[in-house]
Parts: C-alpha cells; sequence; structure tokens
C-alpha cells in the first residue's frame, strides 16, 4: 500500500553564516513521512535535527536561511507558498512543540486564552466556540480541571501541565503533522511517560503522523516506526526501529548505542566517541564522521560515502558497510 | 557485601528553607526541602541518589558541604559531626568533600585560566609550596583527566562541555578530597562525551580509591554506576539497597513506578506504563501519612493517616507499610517508630 507521505523533503540544504561564507548546517537532508507514521531523527547536539524541524516549517532564524531543496507538506511545495499561506499552513498542517514550554508561552496571558487565540487565528468562530473548543482540548490531552485550568498562567502550572498545554494548542487545529522537538527532555520520568501516552493516543486517534526530534533513545524507542540517524548535517544511516536499535550498521550509530550505560554491563567501560561534532565549517571533505571514526579506513577523509542498501528498509551512509555488503553479494 | 569501614553517616537530616511573606518576612511556612534523610557511604563506594525534580537531593549534596545550612541532624564525617562544627572548624572538611555541579561553564570563572581555577584550591589550603610546584601539580591533574597540560593557559570558553567538565574534576581532585559529590554531573551532556566523563570518573576511583555520591535521575546510569542506590521522594528516603536488588526486586510502590517508567533501548521491549498520575505534591505542603499515598497504585486506608517508617528489606530500608515486618496493617498496639 502507497499513500501519499504527510511530509516530503529532498535535498535539503539550510546554511549560517560562518568564518568564510556560510555552512550548511544541514546539508542535503532527504525524508519521508506517512500518515500516523512516527519518524525520529537522532544524533548529538549540533547535528542539525532541529533546524531540520524549523527549515520544514520556515521558521530558520535570521541570518540562517534554506538554500535549496524542496519541502512538500501534505501536497503543498512549502518554499513557494506566499507568507499569508504559510501561516495557515502552520497550525493547521504541521504544528511543533518545543523542549521548553516554559519559553514557548507567554508569561503575563492565562493558558486559555492562548490557545483561543491560536484557534481563532486560523479559524472565524466565536470567542464562546474557541473557549469550548479549547476545554474540551484541555480534557483530551489529560488535563484535570480543565475549566479551572482556562484561566491559569502558565508559572502555576507543573512542566508536565505546560507541556500538555502546548499540546492543546498544537493539535487544536488538527495538523496532519505533529512536529516533536525534544518534547520529553526537561520532564521527570513519570511525567515522560504520561506524555509518551499521550503522543501515542494523539497518532492512534487522528492519524497525526509525528516528526520526533530527541537524543534520548528510550523515548525513540518508544515511540518511533523508522529512525534517522543525523551526523554533522547529513543522515548517516535510517531505518525501521528494529533495524537501527537491533542491527546498527553505520559506526557512529554502533558507538552512539555503545556508549548508553543501560546498554553496557557493569564493570565494563562505556564505549567512547573520541572528540566533538566538529562545528559546521570545519567538516571534514569524505564522510564527516571519519575524524571520530574507529574503522576509517583510506577511501573515507576523500570521498564522501553514497547510501549502501542493507535491506528494503535500512540503508547506511559509510565505505566499511558497503565493502562489508560488497562481500556479502 | 564489602565491610569497608563508613566514610559517611548522615541521620535525621532536615533542610528547611523559610517561606517568608508580607511587610516584616514573616515566615508563613517551610519548604522541607530535606525531612529526616539517613544514608550512609562506605569508603571507596559510590551511593546513588535518585529521585524526580524537586525530591531535594540536590539539597542533601549542598547540606553535606553546608553550602545551605541543614536545620537539625547529624553529618558524620570520619567520625565528626560537620553539622555542629564552627565555620572554621569546617573549613578541613570543605577540602575532604568536593562537589561537581552540572553545569561547567556556569561553575568556572570564565576570567579565570584553567590553571588558575585548578590551583585556586591548592591555594587556600596551603598544599605546594610554590606557585611553581602548583602549576606542576596542575599539569599533572590535567593529565590525570586527559587533556593536554599545554592548554592551563586558556580560558574555559575556549573548551568543550566535555573538556570543561573535566577542569571542574581536576579541580576537585586537586585538594585531594576523599567524597566527591556529583550532582549531575552528566546530564548537560551528550551520551557519547557523557560515557568518556564516566569512564574517566570509574577509572579515578578505582586508582585513588574516591568515594562517590552521585545525585542523579538517569536511572540507567545509576545501575551502571551506583553500588547502592536511595531513592527520594519529597524529601525523604523512601527505599535504599545494593543496586541490582533495587533494580530487579523493588519494594516501595515508587521504586517500582520509577523504574518501570523508564523507557528501555531494546528494541524488543517497548510500552513503558505510566502508572502515576498527576505530579510530585509540593516540599511546603507534604501530604499527611504517607508521601506517595495520593499517587500510590496499592494504596490502602493505613497510608493516607499514619507516617511510615524506614522497615528493614533484604539489604536496605522501604519506608512502606507493605514493607512493615509486622504486616502492612501493622499492630495498633505499637506504632511504627520513624
Amino acid at each position: 500500500m502507497t499513500t501519499d507521505p504527510v511530509l516530503e523533503v529532498r535535498d535539503l540544504v539550510t546554511t549560517f553564516p560562518a568564518e568564510s561564507g556560510r555552512a550548511a548546517v544541514v546539508d542535503g537532508i532527504s525524508l519521508r513521512i506517512a500518515p500516523r507514521e512516527v519518524l525520529a531523527l537522532v544524533g548529538e547536539s549540533g547535528c542539525g535535527k532541529s533546524v531540520t524541524a524549523l527549515s520544514i516549517l520556515r521558521l530558520v532564524p535570521k541570518p540562517g536561511r534554506v538554500e535549496s531543496g524542496r519541502i512538500t507538506l501534505a501536497g503543498r511545495d512549502v518554499r513557494a507558498l506566499p507568507v499569508s499561506e504559510m501561516r495557515a499552513v502552520r497550525g493547521a498542517v504541521a504544528a511543533m512543540i518545543f523542549q521548553e514550554p516554559m519559553t514557548s508561552l507567554n508569561p503575563v496571558q492565562a493558558v486559555g486564552a492562548q490557545v483561543v487565540e491560536a484557534i481563532r487565528l486560523h479559524e472565524k468562530v466565536s470567542a464562546a466556540a474557541a473557549r469550548a473548543r479549547c476545554v474540551e482540548l484541555f480534557g483530551r490531552v489529560g488535563i484535570p480541571d480543565a475549566d479551572a485550568r482556562f484561566e491559569s498562567y502558565p508559572h502555576q502550572l507543573s512542566g508536565g501541565l505546560k507541556q500538555r498545554v502546548m499540546i492543546a494548542m498544537a493539535l487544536s487545529m488538527q495538523p496532519k503533522l505533529l512536529i516533536a522537538d525534544e518534547p520529553t527532555t526537561a520532564l521527570d520520568v513519570t511525567i515522560q511517560a504520561q506524555i509518551l501516552d499521550l503522543l501515542r493516543e494523539i497518532r492512534d486517534r487522528f492519524g497525526t503522523a509525528i516528526l520526533l526530534i530527541s537524543h534520548n533513545l528510550g523515548v525513540v524507542n518508544e515511540l518511533a516506526d523508522r529512525i534517522a540517524v543525523m551526523y554533522a548535517g547529513q543522515v548517516a544511516e535510517e531505518g525501521t526501529r528494529e533495524d537501527l536499535l537491533a542491527n546498527p550498521r553505520h559506526p557512529y550509530t554502533q558507538r552512539l548505542l555503545a556508549s548508553i550505560p543501560s546498554r553496557t554491563r557493569r564493570g565494563e567501560p562505556l564505549a567512547e566517541i573520541p572528540g566533538v561534532v566538529p562545528s559546521p565549517g570545519e567538516w571534514p571533505a569524505g564522510c564527516r564522521f571519519t575524524t571520530r571514526c574507529h574503522r576509517a579506513f583510506e577511501p573515507c577523509a576523500e570521498n564522501v560515502p553514497c547510501a549502501t542498501q542493507i535491506s528494503d528498509t535500512h540503508r547506511a551512509y559509510c565505505h566499511a558497510v558497503a565493502r562489508e555488503e560488497e562481500g556479502a553479494t | 557485601m564489602s565491610a569497608r569501614e563508613v566514610l559517611l553517616r548522615v541521620a535525621g537530616l532536615r533542610t528547611w528553607f523559610p517561606i517568608r511573606k508580607g511587610l516584616f518576612r514573616r515566615t508563613v511556612g517551610h519548604v522541607r526541602a530535606v525531612d529526616g534523610v539517613d544514608f550512609e557511604i562506605r569508603r571507596g563506594e559510590t551511593l546513588a541518589l535518585v529521585g524526580e525534580s524537586g525530591c531535594g537531593k540536590t539539597t542533601v549534596g549542598r547540606s553535606l558541604l553546608r553550602l545551605v545550612e541543614p536545620t537539625a541532624g547529624q553529618i558524620w564525617f570520619d567520625g565528626v559531626d560537620l553539622a555542629r562544627l564552627s565555620r572554621a572548624a569546617l573549613r578541613p572538611y570543605r577540602r575532604a568533600i568536593q562537589i561537581v555541579f552540572q553545569d561547567p561553564l556556569a561553575s568556572l570563572d570564565p576570567r579565570m585560566r584553567v590553571r588558575d581555577a585548578i590551583a585556586e584550591g591548592m591555594e587556600t589550603f596551603s598544599i605546594g609550596a610554590t606557585d611553581r610546584e602548583r602549576t606542576e601539580r596542575v599539569a599533572a591533574l590535567l593529565e590525570r583527566v586527559q587533556l593536554d597540560p599545554r592548554q592551563m593557559w586558556r580560558y574555559p570558553h575556549e573548551f568543550s562541555g566535555g573538556q570543561r567538565q573535566r577542569i571542574c574534576i581536576a579541580r576537585a581532585l586537586a585538594v585531594e578530597p576523599l567524597l566527591l559529590v556529583c550532582d549531575e554531573a552528566t546530564s548537560a551532556l551528550d551520551v557519547s562525551i557523557q560515557a568518556q566523563i564516566l569512564n574517566l570518573l570509574q577509572r579515578l576511583q578505582d586508582e585513588l580509591g574516591l568515594t562517590y555520591l552521585f545525585i542523579a535521575h538517569d536511572l540507567g546510569l545509576v545501575r551502571y554506576l551506583a553500588d547502592r542506590v536511595s531513592v527520594m521522594y519529597v524529601g525523604q528516603i523512601v527505599e535504599e539497597g545494593d543496586t541490582e536488588r533495587i533494580f530487579t526486586d523493588p519494594r516501595h510502590p515508587y521504586t517500582r513506578a520509577l523504574l518501570a517508567a523508564v523507557p528501555s533501548v531494546d528494541p524488543a521491549q517497548r510500552g513503558v506504563s505510566a502508572r502515576l498520575s498527576g505530579d510530585v505534591p509540593s516540599p511546603s505542603a507534604p501530604p499527611s501519612g504517607c508521601r506517595f499515598h495520593a499517587r500510590c497504585p496499592d494504596v490502602f486506608d493505613r497510608c493516607p493517616v499514619e507516617e511510615p517508617a524506614s522497615f528493614p528489606v533484604a539489604d536496605g530500608v522501604s519506608r512502606c507499610f507493605l514493607s512493615d515486618p509486622r504486616g502492612p496493617g501493622g499492630s495498633a498496639a505499637s506504632p511504627a517508630r520513624s
């Protein structure tokens, strides 16, 4: 069965000014998400996960800009849309929730009024109708005592409740795609479990597709259908959740998983990745992971690795994997 | 279990913060951040203090060094009750207990070169006779934490997050502490960088015989690293025991719920359960009886009215009536002692 993807990104390049010219912080990313599908973008800080998400919604902060590539959201060419139409697409087609609900909410306005404002920005409905819808949304995302919470200010709510308000706001227009950028990172694990339940329920009930951005592979394992591992602005490996977590092939994915304490036996040292992600503009010419890779060999520093198809669903961009696969066939 | 001697024993520790209101700043209540905490750490051992934000784990760490003043209780370190010492008498113990915080950039003076940041403590405690000797010691310390000694004349902003945390560790080691308190020391780091720091801390413990108090919320890390675990909830320790037992056979319903909420990275295991509804209660108005009763899946009639004691279980304690050796109902004749 093939359905039209909710989101299709082709060869996205987003640049920021660097010491010499502009550096591509996102450099040739391609993604596809089907309805009801959860795609997780994972990788260390600075790999370009959030800039990818912001590019999709045309929210890249200046002086950054999308340089090239095609972004299609529910059939619409995002880069060609006039500003007014783009505003309608945000919220109605794709909505975003962030790590810090506190910084995304207005601290001097009651949370209910903020959700009502979001609703009435998109739809010509009366204040009373918008309020009723807001209270209903609050109930749906599990905010207890929704009527009373309508009048609460952000500082009166716990972190978990604030994130629920953000999710209610994001859902107010029933978007086809929810972009969740580290949605549980600021929350305690018991609250995180509640939010994961809520996100699963949203997907199941409304068929919402989710682009999940997270560095927490436990959270990714809970929610994702497919995973794309990013390194230095590019996709290093992608596949289903099982492909990536049970059978990681790219040395970066392998080391990333092996450095997680809960996957390591007590008394054994954790796998390390030496050094840090190089800054944009200092990326090696060939494979960008070369300088930190324990399996680098002679083509890696010079030649950009192409995709090696490991299975129908699983591919990696790595010379070592390419050699292994050639040997296998 | 090893029979090593106890280095630190904390008994009945209370750290309350006054809530002041009105023109005359009258005290109208207290935030009971730490409210009757007991634990001990043996030499060379790693104890992890875990719990959700606001449970008081950070305040425990700060109270040990009296960076915040405890309201009551004893802090026995090496046979001396630190809680009763005068400021002057406390000084040598400030050297013996060092702390590494979550955010290395905030704990390093941006205008101070790395060499001076590390040597500052040595000067305070008269370690090293001359400047030159101290510089040599700084070089050795940087090597010990796997940084290039030639970088000692640089400023903190010239280093990455992981390198800065190494500098903080070198600074702590400079005064030859016995106990290192690591307060979420790796929480802000990417997992691959966290691995570097955790490997370093483990090696330092082996080489120097250091004792660690690890304050952490990442339970995967705790299971990997700690010998013993204390679980805190609203200012109290609700369960304590050997790490493997806590993770495989938790006795307190809060510990069980906490562990059930941790997502696994094993693709064959999916579906954490949100067993707990609602939020952690405020430490300024802790619930009556057992502090966990309003969220507890196993609550029964005794819980809201009576405060459970720390009952002995296996290799530790559990502050839950289900662990009452006389049975969950207890005995009306001899009420539980806390």
